[in-house]
This record gives structure tokens, sequence and C-alpha cells, in this order.
């Protein structure tokens, strides 16, 4: 078996020895540096970016609460405007209603004077034609005329007792 | 071995891990020659430094499939160190990444034909295993001092325990580096010598010779995955030693 060949453990030994060693130089003081430098570098540039949308992200959070803020404000303005609009429409209307409640009060106690008034006139004429009635059928009764004081008196009577 | 002969034209499956001498070399009297094992330490030296470097040339924000590639390793370790060690592990990532990238590119060199695997010889995984149990056993004594030793008596345990507790504690603790590196050199050398018997079958079979290829094939998608795995898993015990240094209990 060659490996236990004992002649050749000592060129063995010094070539790894040898060789590792610049291995080991060559990894320590060059490639291990740049592959870290490299790796480094990235995670730097990485997290920058990270920071950096994250700010981004912050700004557009900061815009959007304003555009929220403004758009509540502006709706805040509408529902107010609104309110009194239909406030000063509710006052322009009851005003109205007042004023034409009382013309309509005026119109509708005018024409009620003037329903009483023709009704006093109508019975006016009532109890006249009446008299004249009782008069003319009391000299076609009697041939002869009857006194207008009694008739109007009998007139009065008649009318009191049909009321 | 010369019963072996049989097999595979006369080349025996252990002969694949032969160090041949290319460059004799001599300092003092220690054989320090340049041999195939030395052509793929250096080679996977530098297939790794090409990779990572060549892969981090432009360093792109966005990476491209190589440099994914590249960050993936990276990360893939820096994750496992922070998982079995913590923060306190930093410091010694490149170190670990050596380790980890060093030992799978060596696996996977092998999985090449005609290659040579370093990872398969006992030498070398003893030889890192040993490194890191050193290490370990270090920085442990550098950073707790006296108290390292009550590593090997765990809390809560009743005193009356301890004669029989402590030596196994001492036992498993030195055992570790035999264990990391036979766990290696073992996984090595079994898979490229299977690889090697069932080739031998090929030729041996004839036309039934498909069915040991057939497996040679799913066995080299295993072995492939054996290489990752075996580096992974000295990697993590690298660490889970090191955080044992660390943190003792």
């Amino acid at each position: 078996m060659p490996q236990l060949d004992i002649s050749t453990f000592s060129t063995q030994i010094v070539w790894l020895v040898i060789t590792f060693a610049a291995l080991f130089i060559i990894m320590w003081r060059v490639a291990v540096p740049r592959i870290s430098d490299a790796l480094e570098q990235r995670q730097k540039r990485m997290d920058d970016n990270l920071n950096k949308a994250a700010e981004f992200k912050k700004e557009a959070e900061a815009a959007i609460e304003a555009y929220e803020k403004s758009l509540a404000e502006a709706r805040e303005a509408a529902h107010s405007a609104i309110a009194d609009a239909n406030a000063k429409l509710l006052e322009e209307t009851a005003a109205k209603d007042a004023e034409l409640g009382t013309k309509l009060k005026a119109m509708l106690s005018e024409s009620e004077a003037s329903i009483a008034k023709a009704t006093e006139d109508a019975m006016d004429n009532v109890r006249v034609v009446a008299e004249e009635v009782a008069s003319a059928a009391a000299e076609r009764l009697l041939g002869d005329a009857v006194d207008a004081g009694v008739v109007s008196a009998a007139v009065d009577t008649a009318t009191k007792a049909r009321n | 071995m010369r019963e072996n002969k049989t097999l595979a034209e006369g080349h025996s499956p252990l002969a694949q891990f032969e160090i041949k001498t290319l460059i004799p070399l001599e300092v003092g009297d220690i054989n320090v020659s340049f041999t195939n094992s030395s052509v793929f330490m250096v080679a996977t030296v530098l297939a790794i430094s090409l990779f990572l470097v060549m892969g981090m040339r432009r360093s792109a924000l966005v990476p491209g499939r190589w440099q994914s590639m590249v960050e993936l390793s990276y990360i893939f370790i820096a994750n496992l160190i922070k998982d079995t060690v913590g923060s306190e592990g930093r410091p010694y990532f490149p170190f670990i990444f050596t380790v980890f990238m060093f030992v799978l590119f060596g696996n996977l060199f092998g999985m090449l034909p005609y290659t040579f695997t370093f990872t398969s010889h006992i030498v070398v995984t003893f030889t890192m295993a040993l490194f890191v149990f050193l290490g370990v056993t270090l920085i442990a004594i550098a950073k707790h001092k006296m108290r390292f030793f009550t590593f090997f008596m765990p809390p809560g345990v009743p005193m009356y325990m301890a004669p029989i507790l402590i030596p196994i504690e001492i036992i498993s603790y030195l055992s570790r580096p035999i264990s990391l590196s036979v766990r290696l050199f073992a996984n090595m050398l079994a898979g490229h010598t299977l690889m090697k018997v069932f080739a031998g079958f090929i030729f041996a079979l004839g036309v039934f010779g498909i069915a040991p290829w057939a497996f040679i094939v799913a066995l080299t998608g295993l072995e492939i995955v054996i290489a990752f795995l075996q580096a992974y898993v000295f990697t993590i015990l690298t660490c889970l030693y090191l955080n044992d240094a660390l943190h003792l209990h």
C-alpha cells in the first residue's frame, strides 16, 4: 500500500505545508477581503435602497394623509353649505306660508263679512217683501188697507216664531 | 500485490496511489522531491486562486454565474462558522475557508481520469488534522488557561465518576486528529480503489462488462457527492473543535 511507504512522507508533508500556506495567504490577503467587500457593498447598497424606499413610503403616506384631510374639509364645507341652504329655504318657505296664511285669512274674513252682509240684506229684503205680501194679502182678504204698523208687528212675530 | 496483476491489465487497484518522483530534491537528508502528489497540490492551489480571484475580478453589484458561485462558497462557509461557532469564529474564517476549498478541490481533482488524489494519503490528511488539533488546543489553552483542563471533567458529573470519565474524555480528545484524518483518507482510498476494481472487470467480462461499466457511472456520481461531503465533514468538524476550544462545554 503506497500510503504506508514512509519514505514518501517527508515530501508529502513539505509540499502540503508549502501549498496550504500559499493558499492560506492568498485567501487571507486577497480572496476573502475581495469577496467580503463585494458582499458588504451589496448589503450596504440594499440597505440604502431599502431606507430610501421607506422614506418614499413615508412621504407618500404623508401626501395621502394631507389629501384625505383636505377631502374631509371639503366634505365638511359642502355639508355645512347644504345645511345653510336648507335652513334658508325652510325659513323662506315658512315666511311665505305665514304671509299667505294672513292674506288668506284676511280674504276669508272679508268674504265672510260680505256674505254676512249679503245675508242680512237678503233678510231685510225678505222682510220688506213679506210685509208687502202680507199687506197685499190682507187687503185682498179684508178689502181694506191694513195699517203698516200692524203688518210690521205681525211679520216680526212670524219671523220670530220661525226662527 | 502480485496476485492483483491479473486485474486491469497488470495494474493493481492501489497503483493509482503510488507516489512518483518527478523532480528529485533533497534538503539535507530530507526527501522533498517534487512528486505527482505535489503537482496536484500546486494545481489545487492554482485552481482555487483562479476560481476565487478571477470570479471576483469585476466584483459586480449584480453577480454573474461565476461570481455567484464564489459568493455562494463564501457564504456557505461563513454560515457554517456562524451556526457552529458563533460570532467569535469570524477571525478563523480565512483558515476554515482554506481548509474547505483545499480538501474539496483536492477531492474533486482526484475524480478526473489519470489524476492523483492527494487526500487519499493518510500522511496528508493526518498532517492537516494534527495541525487543526494542535491549533485548536493552543487556542483553548490561550483563552481559558488552566480552566481548559475542566474540559475533561464535564460539569454536573459526580466526583466518584471522575476516575472513569477523565481518561475516557482524554482519549476521545486525543483521538480527534486520528478520526478526522482517517475518515477523509479512508473515504478517498475506498472510493478510488472500488472504481479501479470495477474498471478492471469491464475488460475482464467482455460484453458483460456493460454491468460494471454502468456501476462505475453511478459510482462516479456518488464519489463526486462524497468529495463534497467529506470536505464538508472535515470542515464542520474543524468548526466544532474550534467551538469546543472557544466555549469549552
